[in-house]
C-alpha cells in the first residue's frame, strides 16, 4: 500500500519568546522541529506499511529548510520526501494550505502510486487549526476519519478500514472505504527511533522538491495570501491584569492561621462560595 | 482573554487593509447562525455559550439569530429546538432525518452546506469540540470561504465584518482575523471560553424545516458501535465549579495526593499543568490550558503552577484564581486575584484541614441558621 504523511516544520513553541518592547516574535536562534501531532500520524504510517507492505511517503509545504524535517522522517524510516517549496505558498491560510497540499498529494498519486491513507496530524502547534486535514480530504474527495486514536482493521482487497474514532463523550467505531484521509489522535503510539540503515539512507536520499509548477498546480491565485480568504488584521500580546495578586501575610503566622487567613479572604471575594461549597464538600 | 493596549501591525496588514467590495453575490448573506450540536439527545453546553455570543453579534449587526439544529426524527431533536430559543435565539433551521442520529461527516457536511447555500448567513458559528472542528473544516472548505478556528472573542467591526480574535505562536500572542470577501464568515470557540448566557424560558419561535437529500446509500462510512466513556472515572473539569490543580511545583507524584485531599474537601475537581501530563502522573483529560481543557470555575486554586502562558489561557475565565507558590515572582502573581507564598507541600495538609474544619456540618448548621 501507499501512504502519504503530511508534516510540518514548526518553531518549537516552547522556546518562543516575545520582544517585550516590539511586540513581535523573536525568531532567531528558535530550533524547529517537525510537528509533535504529526509524529504520531507517521509512525502510524509505518507500522501499517511494516504490517501490509508498500511505501510511506512524507510530504510539506514549507521553505527550503523545511527540508530538515524531511530528512528527520526519513531517519524514522519513511521511504520518501517530497518538499512543495515555492514563493506563491507564503502566506497561506488552511484553505489555501490546503489547496496546494491536495494538488501536492494528486501529483505525487500520479508520480509514485495513488495513496490509499493521507495521514495529517491533529494538528499543527503553530497553526493550531485542526482544518488542514478535513480541508485536504474535501478537496480530494476522500473519506475523512478524524481523531482516530485506533486503526483496527485494513483489508485491502475490500478497500475497507474499521477505525476507533474519538468524538465528544466517547469512541466511535466506523467503518469505511479506502481511500480515506485520517488525522491521528495524539498519545496512540510512540515514533520509533529509527535504525542505523534508515540513518544512512536519510542522508544519502535525494529529497524531491516541487515548485508550485512542478506539483501541476496552474492556478496560482489559489494559492498564498490570493488564496486565502481569511486575513491578520492585528497581532498583539494579551495584556495583564492592571493589578497584582494580594497577598497573604506570612509572617510570624503558624500554618494553621495562613490557612484561615487565606479561607477568609476567598469567601470575602465570594460569599456565595461559602454555601455551596459546604453543600458539596465539608461532609 | 482581555483585550490589546499595545498592538503592532501583522505582516500581512498591509494586504489586508485593502478591504475590497464584497462581491455581488455574497451581498444578501445575512443573520447569525449558531450550530447547535445534538448528540445521543443531549445538547452540548457549548452551543449555548455560543448563542451567547451570537445574540451580542447578532443585536450590534441588527439582524437575526439562527440556531441550526440537526438531528434524528423525533423528541430529542425538538427538546434542542426549544433550548435553542430558551438560550436566546430567535429562529431555527431544523433538519430531521434519521441520518442525522449520530454524528458522521458526509451527511452532516451535506445538510449544512445545503442549509448555508439556501439561506445564506453572514456568520456561522460553532463549538470547537471533536465534533464541530470535523464539521467547519469540510463545510468551509466545500464553500471556499474563510474558517478561523479556536477563537477567544468575537466583535463586529464599524463595517460589519466578523472580528475573530485567536491565540498563535503557542498562546504568547493574540491575532484578529476577518474573513472579508468570501460569506459566510466561519469560527469556532472552545467549550468554556464564552460565558453561559442567561435560559429564559420562551415559547418556541420561527422554524424552518429542510430535508436531507441524502439517502444511507449514499453514506459511505457506517457506525459499527459506540463505547461511551467511563462516566465516573472522567473529569468534567471544562464545567466544574470548583477546581484545584497541581504543577511541577508538587515535586514529587506522591504529593498529587495532598491536591486531591483539598479537591475532595471542598468538593473540587482536580486537574494538573501539562508536565504533569507528560510525566504520566495524571491523565491527558486532566490537563488545563491552550493544549488541554479550558476551565472557568467560581473559584480556581493552582498549587505550585507557574503561570505560563498556555496555562493562563486556559484559566482566565475563572471567576476567582488563587495561587500557592514558593516564588514571589511567578508570572501566576500577574494574574491570579489572591497569592500566598508558601511551600504547597507544608501548606496543602494545614489548608484542607482548615477548609474541613470552616465547612464541617457543625459550622454548616451555624452558616444557615
Ligand atoms: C505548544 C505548547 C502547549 C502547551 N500547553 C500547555 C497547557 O495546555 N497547559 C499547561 O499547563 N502547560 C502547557 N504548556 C507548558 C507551559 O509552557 C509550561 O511549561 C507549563 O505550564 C509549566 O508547568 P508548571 O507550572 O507546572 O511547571 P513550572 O513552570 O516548572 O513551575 C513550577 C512552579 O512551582 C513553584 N514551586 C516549586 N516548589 C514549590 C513548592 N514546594 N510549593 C509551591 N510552589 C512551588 C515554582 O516556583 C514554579 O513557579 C504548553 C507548552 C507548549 C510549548
Ligand atoms: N505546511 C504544511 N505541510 C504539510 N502538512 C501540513 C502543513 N500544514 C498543516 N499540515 C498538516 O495538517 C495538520 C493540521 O494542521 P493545522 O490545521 O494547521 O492544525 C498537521 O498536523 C499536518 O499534518
Amino acid at each position: 500500500m501507499h501512504i502519504v504523511v503530511c508534516i510540518k516544520q514548526v518553531p518549537d513553541s516552547a522556546q518562543i519568546r516575545v520582544h517585550p518592547v516590539t511586540n513581535t516574535i523573536m525568531r532567531q536562534g528558535v530550533p524547529t522541529i517537525i510537528n509533535p501531532y504529526d509524529l504520531f500520524a507517521l509512525e502510524e504510517a509505518l507500522r501499517l506499511r511494516d504490517a501490509h507492505g508498500g511505501e510511506v511517503t512524507v510530504l510539506t509545504m514549507g521553505p527550503p529548510m523545511a527540508e530538515d524535517a524531511l530528512r528527520k522522517a526519513l531517519t524514522y524510516g519513511a521511504d520518501r520526501a517530497v518538499l512543495l517549496t515555492d514563493r506563491y505558498f507564503a502566506g497561506s491560510d488552511t484553505l489555501a494550505t490546503s489547496f496546494a497540499l491536495s494538488q501536492a498529494i494528486a501529483k505525487v498519486g500520479e508520480t509514485f502510486g495513488m495513496p490509499d491513507i493521507v495521514f495529517t496530524g491533529k494538528q499543527t502547534i503553530d497553526g493550531d487549526t485542526a482544518q488542514v486535514g478535513p480541508g485536504i480530504a474535501k478537496r480530494l474527495d476522500l473519506l475523512q476519519l478524524t481523531y482516530v486514536a485506533k486503526i483496527a482493521s485494513i483489508d485491502l482487497d475490500a478497500h475497507e478500514i474499521t477505525v476507533e474514532r474519538r468524538s465528544e463523550g466517547g469512541m466511535q467505531m466506523l467503518k469505511s472505504r479506502l481511500p480515506c484521509l485520517i488525522t491521528m489522535l495524539e498519545g496512540t503510539n510512540e515514533i520509533r527511533r529509527g535504525s542505523l540503515d534508515d540513518a544512512l539512507r536519510a542522508a544519502r536520499s535525494q529529497i524531491v522538491k516541487w515548485s508550485a509548477a512542478d506539483a501541476g498546480i496552474e492556478d496560482l491565485t489559489k494559492c498564498g495570501l490570493r488564496g486565502s480568504p481569511t486575513v491578520v488584521k492585528r497581532v498583539f500580546a494579551p495584556t495583564s491584569r492592571a493589578e497584582k495578586a494580594a497577598q497573604i501575610d506570612t509572617t510570624d503566622k503558624s500554618l494553621r492561621d495562613l490557612a484561615d487567613d487565606l479561607i477568609a479572604a476567598i469567601f470575602t471575594r465570594q460569599p456565595a462560595l461559602e454555601q455551596e461549597l459546604a453543600v458539596d464538600g465539608g461532609a | 482573554m482581555s483585550t490589546a493596549n499595545r498592538e503592532t501591525p501583522s505582516p500581512t496588514a498591509g494586504r489586508a487593509g485593502m478591504k475590497k467590495e464584497l462581491p455581488e453575490q455574497f451581498k444578501d448573506y445575512r443573520h447569525v447562525w449558531v450550530f447547535i450540536e445534538l448528540e445521543r439527545g443531549q445538547v452540548h453546553p457549548v452551543s449555548f455559550e455560543l448563542l451567547g455570543e451570537g445574540r451580542k453579534l447578532a443585536d450590534k449587526l441588527g439582524v437575526e439569530l439562527a440556531a441550526v439544529v440537526l438531528g434524528p426524527p423525533g423528541e430529542a431533536t425538538w427538546h434542542a429546538v426549544a433550548e435553542a430559543f430558551a438560550y436566546g435565539a430567535d429562529l431555527a433551521y431544523v433538519i430531521e432525518d434519521p441520518l442525522l442520529a449520530h454524528y458522521r461527516n458526509e451527511p452532516f457536511t451535506r445538510a449544512m452546506t445545503d442549509l448555508l447555500n439556501t439561506y445564506k448567513p453572514e456568520i456561522l458559528l460553532l463549538g470547537a469540540t471533536t465534533l464541530g472542528r470535523d464539521l467547519a473544516g469540510s463545510v468551509a472548505t466545500t464553500l471556499l470561504t474563510g474558517l478561523t478556528a479556536d477563537c477567544t472573542a468575537l466583535d463586529v467591526d464599524a463595517d460589519g465584518s466578523l472580528a475573530a480574535t485567536r491565540p498563535t505562536f503557542g498562546g504568547s500572542l493574540l491575532c484578529t482575523i476577518y474573513t472579508l470577501n468570501y460569506r459566510p464568515q466561519m469560527a469556532t470557540v472552545r467549550p468554556r471560553v464564552m460565558a453561559m448566557p442567561q435560559r429564559v424560558d420562551k415559547p418556541v419561535g420561527r422554524v424552518i424545516q429542510h430535508k436531507l437529500a441524502m439517502a444511507e446509500e449514499d453514506v459511505v462510512t457506517k457506525i459499527l458501535g459506540f463505547l461511551p466513556d467511563n462516566q465516573s472515572a472522567k473529569a468534567n473539569l471544562a464545567y466544574a465549579n470548583v477546581v484545584v490543580a497541581g504543577g511541577l511545583g508538587l515535586g514529587a507524584v506522591e504529593n498529587l495526593q495532598l491536591v486531591k485531599n483539598l479537591a475532595r474537601a471542598i468538593g473540587a475537581e482536580y486537574g494538573c499543568s501539562r508536565p504533569l501530563v507528560q510525566k504520566g502522573w495524571m491523565p491527558a483529560d486532566r490537563q488545563i490550558g491552550q493544549t488541554g481543557k479550558t476551565i472557568r470555575p467560581k473559584l480556581y486554586i493552582a498549587v505550585g503552577i507557574s503561570g505560563a502562558i498556555q496555562h493562563r489561557v486556559g484559566v482566565e475565565g475563572a471567576d476567582l484564581i488563587v495561587a500557592i507558590n514558593t516564588d514571589p515572582n511567578a508570572p501566576i502573581f500577574d494574574f491570579a486575584h489572591l497569592g500566598i507564598v508558601i511551600d504547597a507541600i507544608r501548606f496543602l495538609p494545614a489548608l484542607t484541614e482548615a477548609f474541613t474544619r470552616r465547612l464541617s456540618p457543625h459550622n454548616r448548621d451555624k452558616l444557615a441558621s
